[in-house]
């Protein structure tokens, strides 16, 4: 196809800016997966059009965002960010902005009320150049129905990208060349240039996915062989151990990966863990009146409690169950995460009682706990709720707007900084600073479950991560930088990245990361 | 073989208690395995629970009793009498159906019971019997054990059963025969039979009584007053009577580039074991344990393991048992443990330390201090002494092991349990400092 992946077209890495060699197939600062830069605007013919734009933003930008009409728990609202004076991604001049082809959904769609349709697209300022196309690509929507953002998920016109289901991305891989297991863990090899892809000149390798190198170990094991990933020789027991050696084996969770139409997520043990205890549920359904609504929960054991890894399952799979019982029946999306999150305590403190009744003789360890964070997205609101310190973020696509932070930390660190007794910097540089003051499990003095709801009014991304990420990526800025810039169209792809952006960071803890489009494309654009 | 069709043989179970972390370049890793046999036999034996017992199912046991009839019995001559009404009131312990046989041990063990290598197999006529034959035991000769256990174990072994067990009762010393004899003779019948070891009197060497007790993994104590015998070899009977399950081995298969740094029982008793490991198959080695009946006994484990990165995790030791079949094969209990190692960066994870490991360790310390203490008073180092038997002091009021403590109160006058400061007694009593020396090994359990 003529969208071949050509590496060599781009002088810098359109995610980090790094600047790249010839023949560079991966950022060599991010990782970045430079094949699956879409090819130039040219090659799109209808409906994509860029969000980013090349211009500063004028003036007209300034709309009032996030329309957070309230902050339920705590009182502290997401910083309110204008796209003002964040740098438009302006390297490689007219390169950049194909970058996110299919990206921008018209703004006309953005359908949080129908009145406001016409002066919302008027106020978005990038959407000049090729608003005609866009509004031409999406008139059978422009009724004032949640738009059909048919560009979302599948990029058009067959661009490489990794909308596949996992094992779709694990196939890919397979088909690669060879790569030596380093180990019991699945760190990657640190030089993802020297990953010997045939050459994209060569022939037509198949346009699909291409072999994520963070993704890429994934197959290795799993290939039915019992036999010692350390050492090469011994077989697995039952346990899991090398009858050899006695090195554990990679676990089932050790990475996952989902993708659910718009919505996807990664989890990664990290590399100085010896398991994963973060857990992560992702989902969609639809509200009432037929409009989607995508459901993204992500929870982070405490590891200074009994079986933390059970407490983030059993919390996000009570968490996701539960939204999707309470919305479809028409609970306003913000109650039924504060619902979900009752219900994932629950469930949390369920697993204390049964550990207690079994184990009496060890009285000291703790009661299962972990934290939560989750999301929902609709064609209007956007409602984040928590419980600890795993985040969501706001990114949107037009990268000259501010992103955004939407939770605020039950922790030390946060406490300190919203009492006044340090400043952020201080304050996460402290050991304490991770020191959670809110989770879930039975040992939590009284659940606070905090909810915010969000309407903005432009499209965007919700990262919802643990703190395995967001430590690399603290300030709403810095992880605007490494989400990139088509995570909307790409969120598999995108989770991918920011998992490996904090592996490449050193992996101190879990990382695991969902992404979410906003607004929630309707039903059925996924499958077309 | 032992028979699993019978419903009254204990189920085992296998709990480890371990600090798995590791900091980055630790190789030390240290568990508590706790074994335990339920459902078995002590809380059903004939004499507690006969109705457990029913009419054909005879028991499948053999046990020799030796009586030491060595000339100083006789002094005091209520020794001898007390004697031979403690094996008869053992002998009334026995359940129907066991065999049985009473040896008189002197620098030559005589069948006293029922004679012409054979057992007897209990019943209401063998048991008169053999208490009528108790009479003919009379005071006379030298003392030469190895002998005894040489013969108790042929008599033993013409019996068809999977419970072997010996009773073992001396007044002196072992004087008419080498210690290599007595070795060479523990050493044949080390894993053939188990054998309790009692100690009548003072005038007994402590370490030849417990070194019996340990080769042959019985119990060993002190009977300063043979009044008391009756009572203790009643109780010593009802045990064995409870034994069913013999020569059960701890399995612990290693991996690849690890090396076991010791293996010891650590409760009831301290028993060490590491050195009587047999190999069983790549990686794996056997730990004898001897018969069980309904109970629970902690092993601690050390394995050094090669370092590793953070984030690694590995089997560092597996925990089975087994009972070694006479082809060479072995049955598996099923129970199994799992003693683990994960390196992390997390200190506080990684720096404590199991309060299970901690508490053994302490009672492991116990036992050596008391040990190297009393051989130190008597090599005649007072202060030596007075240090090891302090820390003894302080270990045992720590760790809420209140017999021993009650025991060194005897041999020390205790000034600061806390601070473990003593002053020697200026005259203790041979039998306090004995019972103190048999029982040191003894220990408690982790304080709930």
């Amino acid at each position: 196809m003529s969208q071949m992946p050509q590496p060599t077209a781009l002088s810098r890495c359109p995610s980090c800016e790094e600047p790249l060699e010839a023949g560079d197939r991966f950022c060599g600062a991010c990782g970045y997966d430079l094949s699956a830069v879409p090819a130039p605007p040219g090659d799109n013919p209808t409906i994509t059009m860029n969000g980013t734009s090349p211009r500063p933003p004028s003036a007209a930008a300034s709309v009032d965002w996030p329309l957070a009409p309230e902050v339920d728990s705590s009182d502290t609202p997401a910083p309110v960010h204008r796209s003002t004076d964040i740098r438009g991604t302006d390297s490689g001049g007219s390169e950049l902005p194909h970058a996110t082809g299919g990206l921008a959904h018209p703004a006309g769609g953005l359908p949080h009320t129908t009145g406001e349709l016409p002066h919302t697209t008027g106020e978005l300022p990038h959407a000049t150049g090729e608003l005609p196309h866009a509004t031409g690509g999406l008139s059978p929507s422009a009724g004032g129905l949640p738009p059909a953002p048919g560009g979302l998920p599948p990029a058009p016109g067959g661009l490489p990208h990794s909308g596949g289901e996992l094992p779709h991305v694990v196939a890919a891989h397979a088909a690669g060349p060879p790569e030596p297991p380093p180990g019991v863990r699945f760190d990657r090899p640190s030089e993802p240039d020297d990953y010997p892809l045939a050459p994209p000149a060569a022939g037509a390798p198949a346009p699909e996915a291409p072999a994520d190198p963070r993704t890429a170990d994934l197959g290795t094991p799993a290939a039915g062989t019992k036999m010692c990933v350390a050492c090469r020789a011994g077989s697995v027991d039952s346990d899991g151990y090398c009858e050899n050696c006695g090195h554990a084996q990679p676990r089932e969770r050790d990475h996952m990966e989902q993708e659910l139409g718009a919505v996807a997520a990664v989890s990664d043990r990290g590399l100085r863990h010896h398991r994963n205890e973060d857990a992560f549920a992702i989902s969609s359904t639809a509200l009432p009146d037929g409009q989607p609504a995508v459901v993204a929960i992500v929870c982070d054991g405490v590891s200074s409690a009994t079986r933390p890894d059970e407490a983030s399952l059993a919390a996000s799979r009570a968490a996701n169950e539960a939204l999707l019982e309470a919305l479809p029946l028409g609970t306003h999306p913000q109650q039924a995460m504060h619902d979900a999150i009752v219900a994932a305590a629950e469930a949390v403190n369920a697993l204390a009682d049964a550990s207690t009744a079994q184990g009496e003789h060890a009285p000291h360890v703790n009661a299962p706990a972990c934290t939560l964070v989750g999301a929902v997205v609709t064609p209007t609101l956007l409602i984040v709720g928590w419980v600890g310190d795993s985040r969501a973020y706001w990114v949107p696509v037009d990268r000259s707007s501010l992103p955004a932070r939407l939770t605020e930390d039950d922790s030390w660190a946060a406490q300190m900084v919203a009492a006044g007794l340090m400043n952020e910097a201080e304050a996460y540089a402290d050991e304490r600073a991770h020191a959670i003051t809110g989770w879930l499990g039975a040992d939590a003095y009284e659940l606070e479950p905090h909810t915010a709801s969000f309407k903005p009014d432009r499209p965007g991304v919700v990262v919802v991560c643990t703190d395995g990420l967001w430590n690399y990526a603290e300030a709403a800025e810095d992880m605007a930088e490494v989400v990139p810039l088509d995570a909307a169209e790409r969120p598999l792809h995108s989770a991918q990245v920011l998992v490996g952006h904090a592996l490449d960071g050193g992996g101190h803890d879990n990382v695991t990361v969902a992404v979410l489009p906003f607004p929630a494309p309707s039903q059925g654009a996924g499958s077309a | 073989m032992a028979n699993f069709s019978k419903s009254n043989v204990p189920q085992f179970s296998v709990d480890v208690y371990q600090n798995e972390y590791l900091p980055e370049g630790g190789r030390e890793v240290n568990a508590i395995v706790t074994v335990s046999a339920t459902g078995g036999g002590t809380i059903g034996s004939a004499v507690a629970a006969p109705h457990l017992y029913t009419a054909g199912q005879a028991p499948d046991a053999a046990v020799a009793i030796m009586v030491d009839c060595s000339g100083s019995m006789d002094y005091p001559p209520t020794k001898m009498r007390n004697a031979r009404d403690a094996t008869a009131a053992a002998i009334d312990t026995l359940r129907d159906g066991v065999h049985f046989a009473v040896i008189g041990g002197t620098h030559i063990a005589k069948e006293v019971y029922p004679g012409n290598g054979r057992l007897a197999v209990a019943d209401t006529t063998t048991r008169d019997q053999a208490k009528q034959a108790l009479r003919k035991l009379s005071a006379g000769g030298g003392t030469a054990i190895g002998t005894w256990l040489r013969l108790a174990d042929r008599l033993l072994a013409s019996a068809d059963v999977s419970i072997r067990h010996g009773i073992l009762l001396t007044d002196g010393r072992n004087e008419h025969e080498s210690p290599q004899d007595l070795k060479a003779a523990l050493d044949s019948c080390a894993g053939r039979f188990t054998c309790d070891a009692r100690g009548v009197g003072t005038d007994w060497e402590v370490k030849e009584v417990t070194g019996i007790a340990s080769a042959l993994l019985g119990t060993a104590d002190i009977v300063a007053d043979p009044a008391a015998l009756s009572a203790d070899f009643t109780q010593m009977m009802e045990t064995a009577m409870g034994k069913e399950v013999a020569d059960v081995s701890l399995r612990l298969w290693t991996p690849v580039g690890t090396a076991i740094k010791f293996v010891k029982q650590v409760a009831p008793t301290v028993e060490e074991l590491t050195d009587r490991r047999t190999e069983a198959g790549p990686r794996a080695g056997d730990y004898p344990t001897g018969s069980w009946g309904d109970e629970s006994r902690d092993y601690h484990v050390c394995v050094e393991v090669p370092s590793a990165e953070v984030g690694r995790e590995m089997l560092a030791a597996r925990v089975s048992l087994v009972i070694p079949q006479g082809d060479g094969s072995v049955q598996n209990l099923g129970a199994q443990g799992l003693v683990r190692a994960v390196w992390t960066d997390d200190m506080v994870a990684s720096t404590s330390i199991n309060p299970q490991v901690a508490h053994y360790t302490g009672q492991a310390e116990l036992a050596q201090v008391i040990q190297q203490g009393l051989d130190l008073r008597k090599a005649g180092d007072a202060d030596g002494a007075t240090a090891k038997l302090g820390r003894a002091v302080q270990l045992a009021s720590a760790s809420g092991n209140a017999d021993t403590a009650k025991l060194l109160a005897k041999v020390v006058d205790v000034v600061d349990a806390a601070a473990g400061t003593v002053r020697l007694k200026a005259k203790v009593e041979e039998a306090d400092e004995m019972t103190l020396e048999t029982r040191s090994t003894k220990t408690v359990r982790v304080k709930k």
